[in-house]
């Protein structure tokens, strides 16, 4: 009998172009999206050497880290200016389809891939963006990559790549109101630490991973990489295959389709290089205090002691005492958005939380939908009224306060409840202090001023 | 790509773990659409106060560093975001190697992409490098894969296709393009139910005869 294989053996066996196991192997690529900030240095680098792009029809781009998300049409930045408009001749001088800015597919490059229907099963897909592992909640191999290596896949359709060892994490039990995907993802970082999934690629499944709908399971792809792992996969099922039917680039033979993706599951756990056990049941909402998403301790738990100066050089950076409790942060900023929470079910969970109740003074709330679809689509719903009269601006799509790249900055020394992926020192804008948690949790936070459990405490 | 044979230089001391992406080369840096100029925004937010001077007690901005071309650091080194400017800033500073207890993934790829040369070390060889001095120096030999320090001599390990192209100072697209026949062959296998794209074949096309 042959051995058992995971998901990721099937699916990167199938596309080696050539190698050795062990080496580096030369990978086809599926899919390449790109963006406006990791992608002129390659393009420049194909136009000096006279290369083209050798598959414009597996490529697609869009604008979204320097976008102004408050005038979408208006640029001020002319650095910024400049890159976007870069991307718009390259785009059309090598044939690469763009949904330029303001147009109706543009987005969160991890966002517009899935939802224009471009992410699928059993692909390969590259970006020059370490989310993109969000994509592996389709049960594809998607990782993020470095601008020479954009400049390679333009020009090959492939990339060099050593395979990683596998890593399944059975995620199970039962999962309790006001505990989400995020928290399981957070909760995992922080215990196993920060580079705690270096050098593997993950699978999540068990009972909760299949109960769960796209977009948590895209949260939970999204942040693997803030674990260290470069790819997060689940198998593709039934709501992976009706995600994607009917979108803009779904196979006009779906059922074909669904057959072809049925291949891809892991035979059982012991093909996995590493197993990881994780009962939700008592998991409690997480929020980060420190530098990293490692960082990060339940909202009813204490700010630990500090372990080294990294940890101190934290706490000195956020200004918060171990020993403290996340409710006694004081919040003076709540950002709804980014490629890890800024889908439709993100915004309507937020929303759910904000009805009929008001943020709290001298708080300032953006909320910034991952794409003008879910823009459109909120709007449709009723979503973006319930946020302004909850006292929050509602925005135009973008990576926005994600990353402090446009002009959506949290100031210096303010501390802002986050449903992005990254705490890092100054990501939000220098001097700017992040706290990472769900978006039920952000909106409870942004009501109080403070983080409160929303398992417990009325809102 | 520079051939990488050889290096003797003087090393630079920044010894702290998780150094990230965000400290090597902030994101107000990545706007640019050019491969160089990144050299003195390097650790921009340790290197520089809020108005922009330089700090005198950071490390590269003491005149004895300015020609330092070897960073010894801790673990996790360049984890974070997959921005390439974090190699090109560290190449654009004038370092030549990083030697670490550990590196990010991306930013280990990165860096074999564009010529710096990544070298990981046991945490105990990492502590005896971080006591160099401005007065010390280096010598990496990349044919016999190793670290000398005083009377130390270190053994690394590199890939080996990694090791060719540092060698031979190779460009990724030109080795890859010798598997050209092998990449369409596999193109021609794609399942063919595959979903309509978007991209203007004929555009590319248009590149390519242009050469
Ligand atoms: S939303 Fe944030 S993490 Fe996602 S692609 Fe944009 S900047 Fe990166």
């Amino acid at each position: 009998m042959s051995k058992s294989q995971t998901m990721f053996d099937k699916i990167w066996n199938q596309h080696v172009i050539t190698g050795e196991p062990g080496e580096p192997q030369l990978m086809y690529v599926d899919l390449h999206l790109v963006h406006e900030v990791t992608s002129p240095q390659a393009f420049e680098g194909l136009r000096q050497q006279h290369r083209r792009v050798r598959r414009p029809d597996k490529t697609f781009a869009t604008m979204d880290h320097n976008v102004p998300t408050e005038d979408i049409f208006n640029v001020k930045d002319v650095i910024a200016k400049k890159q976007m408009a870069t991307l718009q001749t390259n785009a059309e001088e090598f044939g690469v389809t763009l949904a330029s800015v303001g147009t109706e597919d543009q987005g969160i490059i991890h966002v517009i891939g899935p939802q224009l229907g471009l992410t699928q099963p059993g692909k390969i897909i590259v970006c020059g963006d370490s989310h993109t592992s969000t994509h592996g909640a389709f049960g594809a191999i998607a990782f993020g990559i470095g601008t020479s290596e954009v400049e390679h896949v333009f020009a090959t359709q492939t990339i060099w790549q050593q395979k990683p060892k596998t890593m399944g994490i059975h995620v199970h039990g039962d999962l309790k109101a006001g505990v989400s995907a995020k928290d399981i993802i957070m909760a995992l970082i922080s215990q196993s630490g920060f580079d705690g999934f270096t050098g593997y690629a993950i699978e999540f499944y068990g009972n909760v991973i299949d109960d769960m709908s796209m977009a948590n399971r895209m949260t939970l792809s999204n942040m693997v990489i803030e674990g260290g792992a470069k790819m997060g996969q689940m198998k593709p099922d039934q709501t992976t295959f009706d995600y994607i039917a009917g979108r803009k680039y779904a196979p006009k033979d779906m059922t074909a389709a669904m057959k072809y993706w049925s291949q891809f599951y892991t035979d059982d756990p012991s093909a996995f290089d590493k197993t990881l056990d994780f009962d939700v049941s008592k998991l409690a909402p997480y929020v980060s205090f420190g530098t990293n998403p490692g960082m990060s301790v339940p909202v009813d738990g204490q700010l630990p002691e500090p372990k080294d100066d990294n940890d101190r050089k934290a706490y000195d950076y956020v200004g918060l005492k171990p020993g403290s409790s996340p409710k006694d942060i004081p919040l003076g900023y709540a950002f709804f958005g980014s490629c890890t929470n800024g889908r439709l079910e993100d915004l309507e969970a937020a929303a759910e939380i904000l009805k009929g109740q008001h943020i709290a003074n001298g708080l300032t709330a953006l909320v910034v939908p991952g794409s003008m679809a879910i823009k459109a689509e909120a709007e449709r719903r009723g979503l973006d009224q319930i946020f302004k009269d909850a006292g929050c601006q509602w925005r135009m799509p973008g990576c926005s306060a994600c990353l402090g790249m446009n002009p959506d900055l949290v100031p210096a020394g303010v501390h802002c409840a986050s449903t992005s992926n990254r705490n890092f020192e100054g990501r939000q804008g220098s001097g700017s202090i992040t706290h990472l948690a769900s978006p039920q949790m952000v909106a409870a936070a942004a009501i109080h001023g403070h983080f409160i459990d929303i398992r417990k405490e009325a809102i | 790509m520079e051939k990488f044979t050889q290096h003797i230089g003087k090393p630079a001391v920044i010894h702290r773990n998780n150094i990230d992406t965000d400290q090597l080369i902030p994101k107000q840096f990545l706007k640019n659409i050019l491969r160089t100029g990144y050299g003195i925004s390097l650790f921009y937010d340790w290197r520089y106060d809020q108005n922009g001077k330089p700090n005198p007690d950071f490390i590269l901005n003491q005149p004895a560093y300015q020609d330092a071309t070897i960073l010894i650091t801790g673990s996790n080194f360049g984890s974070g975001s997959s921005r390439e400017h974090a190699a090109w800033a560290l190449i654009d500073f004038g370092f030549k190697a990083v030697i670490a207890e550990s590196f990010g993934p991306i930013f280990y790829m990165n860096a074999t992409k564009n010529g710096l040369l990544p070298i990981q070390l046991p945490k105990d060889q990492i502590a005896i490098l971080a006591t160099a001095t401005s007065q010390d120096q280096i010598k990496i030999d990349l044919i016999q894969q190793t670290v000398a320090f005083k009377d130390h001599v270190f053994s690394f390990n590199f890939e080996e296709m990694y090791r060719y192209k540092f060698i031979n100072g190779l460009d990724d697209i030109a080795i890859t393009m010798t598997h050209e026949a092998e990449i369409t062959d596999f193109e021609a296998k794609l399942p063919d139910f595959a979903a309509p794209m978007p991209g203007d074949m004929a555009k590319s096309a248009i590149i390519e005869t242009s050469k």
